[in-house]
């Protein structure tokens, strides 16, 4: 059986199994449609939520970003884990027995202000669009590799996919899609490492592999892989792998933005919403972080293995003699080769090998590689990888059976389709429950309120992709790192004032919003778009700055507060009212 | 505060009655504030070793544990914290969390189903 016939099997079947279970799921009421009638099962819970929040960037981009960056993406792996030790001591439990539909609605009721819950929606429409744009890019991405089509066809026929199931089937329909979702992902990622680890260490676990040693030039050439891989990288003249290239401070930034970020992510918040009490709160978290642990502990092999077969494979290899994946790889643009010495044979080494991103005056003939256009540069490297592939690529690196590979593009499928649909969840919600029916016109029917949802999905949907066919950033995991970064400086330090301090008052939790994402936002910009330069404040990069947001809004919001009178009494009953579990009840409006 | 003398104030009366709304009310509310403070408690020692297992363990003290401490298979153990040992900490540290929570809302009166 061909490979393209494979895929389209695994992706047919996959998306039959999502469309119907939403149709089975489908809302009616807008209890069902935001919170999926608040009665999910904790295990059920902390295995959609794992999907949702496994983006595009953590299937796709994580592990080839730890195979470039070495120690320097731990940065990721904390990041994106730690982040729920925040969310389930310092916010979820509290917003749960807040017992509402949306983050904005806390802040709208909590600092007693339309004003409050219009930043809100400001606020969560720009994460989630800088977050969901990466997703589309994702599935683009994937789509554009199996049905070798182009990125931007990819891209919208994944907007018509969520559309049908998360539009229309509101919370809960992407619920039990999103379980189906992971049991997609947590097989494609963890199959082709087994057979990968196997190959290169003889051991059967990916997790232990990545720390013993390297088997495959035989049992007596036994190394230890860290090793192996450092040796290669310095003879190549890259930074050692379990060196680290980031500042200290950096380092300390971006991890700590990543981990307020995860805590302050509408999309991830709104999900332990949908279980029964505060005491299921905390057991669903667990469930979550034990679903994303078992990802999460396998992508730091999976870089080390998939960085070592590369380099191995690839620097001094002939261009005739390469790899098959090589090639088709190349025809989608995402891999490029010049000759500089006109050797016909390819040399990897640290450095760029052009300016910028690949540009191609031909096809690829056959035995010839696609010419670039793009200027050289003087480094002796003459090829160019998008990271990105980098797990795509890894079971056809390994030569694992066709199926194999199928799998993991439905697995990078359902790790977009997931995120993206949890994302659209808050985007339209935020649209039809905060602006339309809590600001502008109160009288809204249920019915009403449930069809401004799915006209505000699809509008979202469609801006989404349009900047997936055209992104504002580089990589998929970038952009996603910034939305990190605004819910850092944005969400997560206002909700925990608004939990953990009866004084924070309405003037002081605005100002302290729109000083965080402000910085935190005209950095990020100023850095990627205007200034052409890298001379950040203190080292501190773009995707670091988040910290540095949220150190000013816990400033801001403490000094307006101090100066405005304080919040009413039954606000301070309302903050009482949360800290204690029980009679958590069903959500209500 | 200047009362008049013959003022009703409500400080410094004892309520005999045991099931009078008003003490039952002020035993709750001291039983709350006992729950938050005990609550925050457990919130700080999560906090606690959270910060020391990532930040501190893989970030901040990464070259001196790699120095000092012994390697975790073959892998230097600031770098190994840094990309399994923390997250493996995590879910430990959100297991006792819900644990010590759970016996928490049990002695204050709080407990519910979770189903």
């Amino acid at each position: 059986m061909s490979q393209d016939l494979w895929n389209y099997l695994f992706i047919g079947a996959t998306f039959a199994v999502y469309i119907f279970i939403a149709f089975r799921t489908r809302a009616a009421t807008t209890k069902e449609y935001y919170v999926a009638s608040g009665g999910v099962s904790p295990f059920t819970n902390g295995m959609a939520t794992a999907a949702d929040w496994m983006s595009a960037a953590t299937f796709i981009s994580m592990a080839g970003g730890i195979a470039a960056g070495g120690y320097d993406a731990s940065r990721f792996l904390m990041g994106w884990t730690g982040g729920f030790v925040l969310l389930t001591a310092l916010i979820v439990p509290y917003l749960r027995k807040f017992n509402k539909f949306t983050v904005t609605d806390f802040l709208g009721d909590r600092f007693y202000s339309n004003v409050a819950r219009a930043v809100g929606v400001i606020c969560a429409v720009f994460i989630c669009m800088t977050y969901i744009m990466g997703q589309m890019r994702g599935v683009g991405m994937v789509f554009s590799r199996l049905f070798e089509i182009e990125i931007w066809m990819g891209v919208l026929i994944g907007a018509g996919i969520v559309f049908a199931y998360a539009g229309l089937g509101g919370m809960k329909g992407i619920t039990y899609t999103q379980v189906a979702q992971y049991c997609v992902m947590v097989f494609a990622y963890t199959i082709p490492a087994i057979f990968v680890s196997m190959l290169l260490t003889g051991n059967v676990i990916p997790q232990f592999g990545l720390i013993g040693d390297y088997t495959k030039e035989g049992a007596d050439a036994a190394v230890p892989l860290l090793e192996k891989l450092n040796q290669l990288n310095t003879d190549l003249g890259f930074a050692k792998y379990t060196d680290g290239s980031l500042s200290t401070l950096d380092m300390f930034c971006i991890t700590a933005a990543l981990m307020c970020g995860t805590a302050g992510l509408p999309h991830v918040i709104v999900r332990f919403f949908t279980v029964k009490s505060v005491k299921a709160v905390r057991k669903s978290a667990c469930w979550t972080l034990l679903f994303i642990a078992i990802i999460y502990l396998t992508a730091p092999a999976i870089g080390a293995f998939s960085r070592t077969n590369f380099m191995a494979e690839i620097h001094d290899c002939k261009y005739s003699e390469s790899p098959a994946w090589f090639k088709s790889w190349e025809d989608r643009g995402l891999i490029a080769w010049v000759d500089k010495n006109g050797d016909g044979v390819m040399q990897h080494q640290a450095g760029t090998a052009f300016d910028g991103k690949p540009v191609f005056e031909t096809e690829r003939a056959e035995g010839q590689p696609r010419v670039v256009t793009n200027a050289l540069t003087d480094s002796p490297n003459e090829v160019y990888y998008d990271q990105d592939i980098l797990v795509m690529a890894n079971p056809e690196m390994a030569n694992l059976p066709k199926w194999v590979v199928a799998l993991v593009m439905a697995g990078c499928v359902a790790a977009a389709l997931s995120t993206a649909a949890g994302l659209l969840l808050v985007l339209s919600t935020s649209i039809s429950h905060d602006l339309l029916k809590k600001i502008v016109s109160p009288n809204m029917s249920d019915k009403q309120e449930v069809l401004s949802a799915r006209i505000a999905s699809f509008t979202f949907l469609g801006i989404a992709a349009y900047f997936g066919i055209n992104p504002p950033s580089e990589f998929v995991a970038k952009t996603v790192a910034f939305a990190f970064g605004l819910a850092a400086s944005s969400f997560f330090p206002t909700i925990l004032m608004g939990i953990f301090s009866k004084r924070i008052n309405r003037e002081g939790a605005i100002a302290g919003m729109v000083a965080g994402i402000g910085l935190t936002l005209s950095y990020i910009v100023y850095f990627q778009f205007f200034a052409g330069h890298k001379a950040y404040w203190f080292g501190i990069s773009p995707e670091g700055i988040g910290f540095v947001g949220m150190l000013v809004n816990f400033a801001v919001a403490n000094i307006v507060s101090m100066m405005t009178p304080p919040p009413p009494q039954e606000i301070v009953e309302m903050v009482e009212n949360i800290r204690t579990p029980g009679n958590a009840g069903g959500a209500t409006h | 505060m200047n009362l008049p003398e013959n003022a009703p104030s409500d400080e410094g009366t004892i309520d005999t009655n045991p099931f009078s709304a008003k003490s039952i009310s002020d035993k709750s509310v001291a039983n709350n504030v006992d729950y938050w403070k005990k609550s925050l408690n457990v919130v700080y020692i999560v906090l606690g070793f959270w910060a020391f297992i990532s930040l501190g363990c893989g970030v901040l003290f990464r070259d001196f544990l790699d120095a000092n401490m012994p390697n975790v298979g073959n892998a230097p153990f600031g770098f190994w914290m840094a990309q399994q040992g923390s997250i493996i900490g995590f879910l430990i540290l959100l297991f006792l969390y819900m644990v010590l929570m759970n016996r928490i809302d049990r002695r204050h009166g709080f407990d519910e189903d979770d189903v």
